[in-house]
């Protein structure tokens, strides 16, 4: 059970009490009609799922609510960093050097 | 009572209390202090069990929790548990106990046939054969498999135990109590941080509690032992946990213990559990798990009587058992020797020390020569000979040109092996940590941390009393350093004594014998032999995880820790590749095996999952209702009266609320408050209808689509102020209904000044439908006037329920007439009561949610997950009419757009009526445009929902059938078993058309 | 090939075992091959054995990063069934229960293939209405799948308990009597065996770094730790790994790859005759032929390639267990592990060329692909061999994200296991 710092109510707390929503920083297209098939199947459905540093969602839901941000190695699955809904993706790579990978 | 293997005196048993217990039936006696192994041997019994394949004859090999042989059954108070090693079981009064895998008896065995048959048996033979002729591969080869497999008997009744469960934190975890154990936890508690200590025995100490040729600060190490103990106890901040065995290590150093509570206690109060799962997540981890010593991999190196060394040395001096009276002890390493000194200290016959290795210590031959022990160096055992019980061992003797000459013939009754010690690294392995070879140490002792956890002592490869003890403090300390930034002082204790050892050998021994005959045990267990593993090799399999899995070797229950050296090491001759390249096989979890009601827990009956009861449950009960479970709500399903059956009860439910009125418990259905500025914007943008121009006191039916354009949810939504809206949906999609908003206010659209809240737990809801719904409601009602002018369908109104606020909807899911009243949850009891009693007055009945199903069937409201499943879009369910067609955008709206939700030949939403005005089609079944579809045509389509509809005085059915709009007036079929079905395709709504019943 | 038989086994006692040859080589890679499949799991290898035997094709490669089969083959609960909803999967998955039938006497490799029922129980009015569902399509399709009551089920499968008084009681089942299960390891090394006989080089401990493409696009080969292997089709077939072997050629793919345990109790003697799922209360099991409950976990709710779940995951899944089986509650836990399974939005697998030409796909399968395992590699030769889908994989594009021509399994059933 992994153990998860909510940027929100910074605390850490364990991965029961949040639920994990797949890979960050995915954009929905904002004008619908502009969107190509391509477009939306990406949005939809196209997943990174990377083998490595990556950066995904997690809602505190047994606590504040609130989505944020966490990058996790999936090897590992060591967390490097957590950071709050809207704030710009890290580094990857920087973070992936700190941490000696 | 006679125990002749028992010592004069000695030993941590009390003599003083003695205990009987029966084996096979048979009325046995120990002494408390005993296990069940000692116990046994102190009788002279070494025969305990059947080995899996071939079912040769075994006894106890060790005196640890990696047992291999002597699994046992134990009953008691009707339970009865298989596969528990004698090793482990601690006597008590009365224990009962029976052998397993044999038939008839554990003397004679029926099974061994199996062991003449063994040239048949090679690995992996069942691969090869039983294939021809193919029929008898599941009448007879399959079944005659099973039977011959499994080890003991499974539990024949339901558990009457119970299991506890409890988490924890902690600075500090130390896992293993022996030197290096206890010294960490002195270490580590010494500087304030708080400790849990635990051991998978019923004493701490580990090593300690046998070694009797040390001393600790000049005392016995067992003293010292209860005096770290007692001092350990007395501090707060240190929790002490016998009988718990570490047996998980998880990410983030999340590590599971199961505390044995009971299973020792011959009358344990029935309000404990049998066992507690400990969920501790410690800042870090000492690993102090100790190492246990290796067989030596000779020919019939199985037989009962032949034990591994330092359990000999440890049923003696810490049970006060003699292993044997003339016991031949063997060895490549130091270590084995003080077994035969405490032997022979204890008047036993040692017969011979034969160390495989040409020169063993001086100092050590000179005590055995003391003793007047005859020794043999260059000599290994070549074979043994006994049935049930070792009787003499044959020896030969290494030559320089590597081969062995016979050495003669030693009669013993036990033998006493040591091939030198491996570390316990299975937590360090689980903890995803990898180890690394230690040429000293002959041994993979734990590498680089991965979490946060350190090894130490004879874990980590370190053997010598002092030395482990000196390391268990620096680990404790380090630990606590680590853990709290804190650190003190503390006098070490220093040992005297218990030097490490020196040798060890890994795999096969040479002998004299024919190799491609004789069977030399590498996992005993599972009848693993030397040449089973080079026949895997032979074959083709390299890795070490193929190896494994072809020879089984390493899979029994003590999941390898004993056999897999030896098997790595005679795979890497083999291969004729160094051991290091062979790789070794993972530890995996749980570390000992590990009871599955440990890890189930409270978790059983309501427990299971929790129940969500509405305010009307317990008149529902009263009044004869049924229940149905919807998700983990009980919902009122219907209320059978005067021995109805269900369709009698449903269909009087449903005439009942057409003609005059119908009470039904809506606390179920999800509630969701939207509030805030942009709250209609943010609906407008969530939901595929309008909502801006919908005015306060009004509601509307909302769809809710995904993004891929598929209706997930509905629900009325009412619009209470500019500024609130009081949303519902289905009951079981409340909580992803919730979710999702929250995902898109929160990720998309951050800039909509919305707050939203679930509240579906904060009200209780009554519908009340039916022609004299609204006489019902007039007496309770006060602030609004509901008449049909002031009050039209579709609308909301905050008011009182006899002096409780509430919102009243105006709305229907019957085509009835229809109110839903929420009030407060607190009062919806009072509510219940009241209209129920008020409905009685006008003829009227509760109804449960069959009845709502037919009655909304009848109007073709459709139920999102019976009527849709995922892949029905909007235009497919025959409700374009909900979308929005001037949205710039909403969810789902670009997904509806992608070619196949647009494309021709859809599933769509249509009504079936049969032919015969009285069948009534099955739920789920397909719908076909011929009447006899040859095996494997497409369907056009399935069933949804299907009722007999009271008011129709017929059967309906909702179906999704291909292009069903255009079909409506045509003929298909639902083909059945018994024959087809003809049906006619209608439209959805099948009562009232018009809808004239909803506007009064 | 030195053919298995009761036979040869008693011929080889005699010179007590000496004389057996290889059941398959480890060559060194040749430079180049008509065909190379990345990952020698069961689909991967069953996927080369088929194009040697069916289509001609023998100039294959099967490159492995580790062991053969040790990956989500060796690590599954066996289950072979092919009760599907939709009847794109049915027809997939009907198709591997019809190989499966004769996979012993075709591989001369005995897997074990046991037709011991599988019975996926209903506890709720939605269960039965799935399940009802599910039978009535599979009967159209000529799937054998049958409605047990509570009652009927318990005769099936005696150990289960079917008191009205447990939290979700058992209202019904839906038993498919060829459904089963099959020994893993066998199933590998048998297509292993069979394959290497044919002439297919199974190339193990050699990790594939790149996929190479050529000025059009399509593929001329892979990079390896043994160097560059040249091919104009390569198919990859690596589960878990999937992603991350096809982003080498620049594809995405709509995976994401989680954790999923299983576990195995000590072994007891017979004590479960059937297989037996329960997807509402998240539980499935079955007994092996060792005498080892099997049992299937859930999965992570994150993506993971570290081979390991929680706890909590576990605790579930025996909670359900011991809820359905009371009397297992004292069997003890021997062994608990983690796979990687790769996961598509609607539950059912890819089968299926790419958009780079030679490159072909074989991922998605979930948590459920043992079961399809001859199927798969049939239908998937077929697609190599011939560079488009047999009629059976047809649907299963990539492109059917786009479309929204889903196959959903999930969408209807809630877990597909």
């Amino acid at each position: 059970m992994l153990l998860i710092y909510c940027p929100y109510c910074e605390i850490e707390r364990a991965e029961t009490e949040f639920h994990c929503g797949g890979e960050a920083h995915i954009a929905r297209p904002s004008d619908p009609e502009k969107a190509t098939d391509d477009d939306w199947v990406e949005f939809l459905y196209m997943r990174s799922n990377t083998k490595g540093i990556a950066a995904e969602r997690w809602r505190h839901i047994h606590g504040c609510g609130r989505f944020f941000n966490a990058v996790r190695d999936t090897v590992s699955d060591k967390f490097l960093t957590f950071y709050k809904a809207g704030d710009p993706r890290p580094d990857l790579e920087a973070l992936a050097r700190e941490a000696g990978k | 009572m006679s125990q002749p293997f028992r010592t004069e005196k000695g030993g941590r048993i009390d003599r003083t209390a003695e205990l009987t217990f029966t084996f096979d039936g048979e009325e046995m006696h120990g002494y408390a202090g005993d296990t069940l192994a000692s116990a046994l041997l102190a009788n002279g019994v070494h025969l305990v069990g059947r080995s899996f394949k071939y079912h040769r004859p075994r006894g106890i090999l060790t005196a640890g929790s990696e047992e291999p042989n002597a699994l046992v059954g134990v009953y008691r108070n009707g339970d009865q548990t298989p596969n528990i090693r004698a090793t482990q079981v601690e006597l008590y009064q009365g224990l009962q106990v029976i052998s397993q895998n044999r038939f008839p008896s554990l003397g004679f065995d029926i099974g061994a046939v199996n062991d003449l048959l063994s040239p048949l048996f090679p690995a992996g033979f069942y691969y090869k054969t039983f294939m021809w002729p193919k029929a008898f591969w599941d009448r007879v080869y399959e079944p005659i498999i099973r039977s011959a497999a499994g080890l003991g008997k499974p539990p024949k009744n339901p558990d009457h135990d119970t299991y506890g469960n409890l988490y924890a934190h902690c600075d500090v975890l130390i896992a293993g109590s022996g030197p290096s154990g206890l010294a960490a936890a002195l270490a580590a508690a010494e500087t304030g941080a708080s400790v849990i200590l635990c051991d998978e025995q019923a004493e701490f100490g580990g090593s300690l509690l046998s070694e009797n040729s040390a001393t600790i600060d000049g005392k016995d190490p067992a003293v010292w032992v209860s005096e770290t103990v007692a001092r350990l106890e007395a501090m707060d901040n240190v929790t002490l946990l016998r009988r718990t065995t570490a047996f998980g290590y998880f990410a983030y150093n999340f590590v599971a213990l199961a505390e044995r509570v009971t299973e020792h206690l011959p009358d344990p109060d029935p309000r404990l559990p049998r066992e507690r799962l400990w969920q501790v997540r410690a800042k870090e981890v000492v690993i102090a798990a100790g190492a246990i010593e290796r067989p030596m991999v000779f020919p019939e190196n199985d037989r009962p009587g032949i034990l591994l060394a330092d359990a000999g040395r440890t049923y003696l001096n810490r049970y006060g058992v003699k292993v044997g009276h003339r016991v031949l002890v063997a060895t490549a390493c130091d270590t084995a020797w003080q077994a035969a000194f405490d032997l022979a200290d204890h008047g036993v016959d040692v017969v011979a020390i034969a160390d495989l290795r040409e020169s063993p210590p001086e100092s050590l031959v000179a005590i055995a020569a003391a003793r007047g022990i005859r020794v043999e160096t260059g000599c290994v055992v070549t074979g043994t000979l006994g049935r049930n019980r070792i009787r003499a061992a044959l020896l030969g003797r290494l030559m320089t040109s590597g081969k062995v000459a016979s050495g003669g013939q030693v009669d013993c009754d036990a033998l006493l092996m040591s091939g030198g010690w491996t570390p316990t690294v299975s937590l360090f392995s689980q903890s995803r940590g990898k180890v690394v070879w230690d040429s000293e140490a002959g041994a993979f002792v734990p590498g680089t941390s991965v979490q946060k956890e350190r090894s130490t002592g004879a874990a980590n490869g370190l053997y010598g009393l002092q030395a482990t003890l000196a390391d268990g403090y620096a680990a404790g300390e380090g630990a606590a350093r680590a853990a709290t930034g804190k650190s003190a002082t503390i006098s070490h204790s220093r040992a005297t004594g218990g030097e490490a050892g020196n040798g060890g050998i890994l795999g096969a021994l040479p002998h004299d014998r024919n190799a491609a005959r004789v069977k030399a045990f590498v996992d005993f267990q599972n009848d693993v032999t030397a040449k089973d593993v080079k026949l895997a090799v032979r074959e083709g399999m390299q890795s070490i995880e193929h190896i494994k899995r072809y020879t089984t070797t390493g899979m029994a229950t003590d999941q390898g820790r004993l056999s897999n050296m030896n098997a790595l090491q005679i795979a890497s001759g083999a291969l004729e590749k160094p051991l290091t390249d062979v790789g070794l096989t993972t530890f995996r979890q749980p570390f000992t095996p590990t009871t599955f009601g440990l890890f189930a827990g409270v978790s059983r009956g309501d427990f299971f999952d929790p129940v969500r009861k509405t305010p009307s449950h317990d008149w529902v009960v009263d009044h004869g209702g049924l229940f149905e479970d919807v998700g983990q709500w009980k919902r009122a399903w219907y209320f059978p009266k005067d021995g109805e059956d269900m369709h009698a009860a449903v269909e009087r439910e449903c005439r009942i609320v057409r003609k005059s009125v119908g009470l039904f418990d809506a606390s179920t259905l999800g509630k969701i408050e939207v509030v805030g500025p942009d709250a209609a914007e943010f609906l407008e943008r969530m939901y595929t209808n309008p909502w801006k121009k919908l005015a306060p006191g009004r509601c509307r039916y909302g769809l809710l689509l995904n993004d891929a354009g598929y209706i997930t949810d509905d629900g009325v939504i009412g619009r209470l102020a500019d500024d609130r809206f009081h949303v519902t949906t289905t009951t079981g999609g409340a909580p992803s209904v919730f979710a999702t908003m929250e995902d898109y206010l929160q990720t998309e659209w951050p800039d909509l000044d919305v707050w939203i809240t679930s509240t579906t737990d904060q009200y209780a809801v009554a519908a009340i439908q039916g022609p004299k719904a609204r006489e019902v409601i007039a007496p309770f009602i006060e602030g609004i006037d509901l008449s049909a002018e002031a009050l039209p369908h579709m609308s909301v109104r905050e008011a009182t329920f006899c002096g409780i606020p509430c919102r009243l909807f105006r709305i229907s899911f019957t085509g009835e007439l229809g109110f839903e009243i929420n009030v407060p949850r607190r009062h919806g009891k009072m509510m219940w009561d009241t209209l129920a009693g008020e409905i009685e007055k006008h003829d009227g009945t509760a109804y449960g949610t069959e009845a709502m199903h037919v009655l909304r069937a009848e109007k073709g409201y459709i139920i999102v997950g019976q009527d849709t499943d995922g892949t029905v879009t909007p235009q497919d369910a025959g409700m374009s009419w909900a979308i929005g067609k001037k949205k710039f955008d909403f969810v789902g709206k670009r997904g509806l757009e992608r070619p196949d939700l647009k494309a021709e030949n859809r599933k769509q939403l249509v009504g079936l009526l049969t032919r015969d005005p009285k069948v009534k089609l099955e739920e789920g079944a397909q719908v076909t445009r011929l009447e006899q579809p040859p095996i494997g045509t497409p369907a056009e389509g399935h069933v949804t929902s299907s009722y007999f509809s009271p008011a129709l005085e017929r059967t309906i059915a909702l179906a999704v059938v291909k292009n069903g709009h255009a079909l409506v007036g045509q003929t298909l079929y639902v083909p059945m078993p018994e024959g087809s079905i003809p049906v006619e395709v209608t439209g959805t709504v099948f009562y009232d058309k018009e809808g004239a019943r909803l506007n009064v | 090939m030195k053919r298995y038989s009761f036979l040869e086994l008693a011929k080889n006692a005699f010179s007590a075992h000496q004389n057996w040859g290889r059941q398959w080589r480890a060559p060194e890679p040749k430079a180049e091959y008509d065909v190379v499949i990345v990952g020698a799991g069961g689909h991967g290898l069953a996927t080369a054995y088929y194009l040697a035997r069916e289509h001609g094709i023998r100039n294959v490669a099967v490159i492995e990063k580790g062991w053969l089969g040790g990956g989500n083959t060796g690590r599954n609960t066996t289950i072979v069934r092919s009760n599907y909803l939709w009847e794109e999967s049915a027809a997939l998955y009907n198709h591997a229960i019809g190989l499966w039938q004769n996979l012993s006497q075709e591989l001369n490799y005995n897997v074990m293939y046991s037709a011991r029922g599988v019975m996926m129980l209903a506890h709720t009015v939605h269960d039965v209405q799935v399940s009802q569902r599910h039978i009535h399509a599979n009967r159209l399709a000529g799937v054998q799948n049958e409605w047990l009551t509570p009652e009927e089920a318990k005769e099936y499968c005696p150990p289960l308990n079917i008191s009205r008084n447990i939290r979700y009681p058992v209202v019904g089942a839906a038993l498919q009597r060829v459904g089963g299960t099959a020994r893993h390891d066998a199933v590998a090394w048998g297509y292993a065996r069979g394959a290497d006989d044919l002439g297919v080089d199974i190339i193990q401990n050699c990790a594939v770094t790149g996929i190479r493409r050529g000025q059009d696009g399509s593929v001329e080969g892979v990079e390896t730790a043994k160097g560059f292997i040249k091919a104009k089709k390569v198919g990859v077939v690596a589960a878990g790994h999937t992603s991350v072997v096809m982003e080498m050629a620049g594809v995405r793919l709509p995976l994401e790859s989680f954790p999923l345990q299983a576990l195995v109790s000590e072994p007891v003697k017979p004590a479960f005759p059937c297989v037996v799922m329960s997807n509402t209360i998240h539980a499935y099991i079955s007994q092996s032929d060792k005498g080892e409950l099997v049992i299937g976990a859930g999965t992570d709710q994150f993506v993971s390639y570290s081979q390991a779940g929680g706890l909590h995951i576990t605790n579930h899944t025996i909670d359900a267990i011991c809820e359905l089986f009371p009397h297992f509650r004292r069997m003890r836990m021997l062994r608990n592990w983690g796979g990687i399974v790769d996961t598509t939005p609607d539950r059912s697998p890819i089968l299926s060329k790419t958009p780079v030409p030679g490159l072909y796909v074989n991922c998605g399968w979930g948590t459920g692909g043992f079961k399809a395992t001859p199927g798969s590699g049939h239908v998937f030769a077929h697609t190599i061999a011939k560079d488009e889908p047999h009629p059976i994989n047809a649907p299963f594009t990539i492109d059917r994200f786009r479309t929204g021509r889903l196959i959903d399994e999930a969408a209807a059933a809630a877990v597909a296991h």
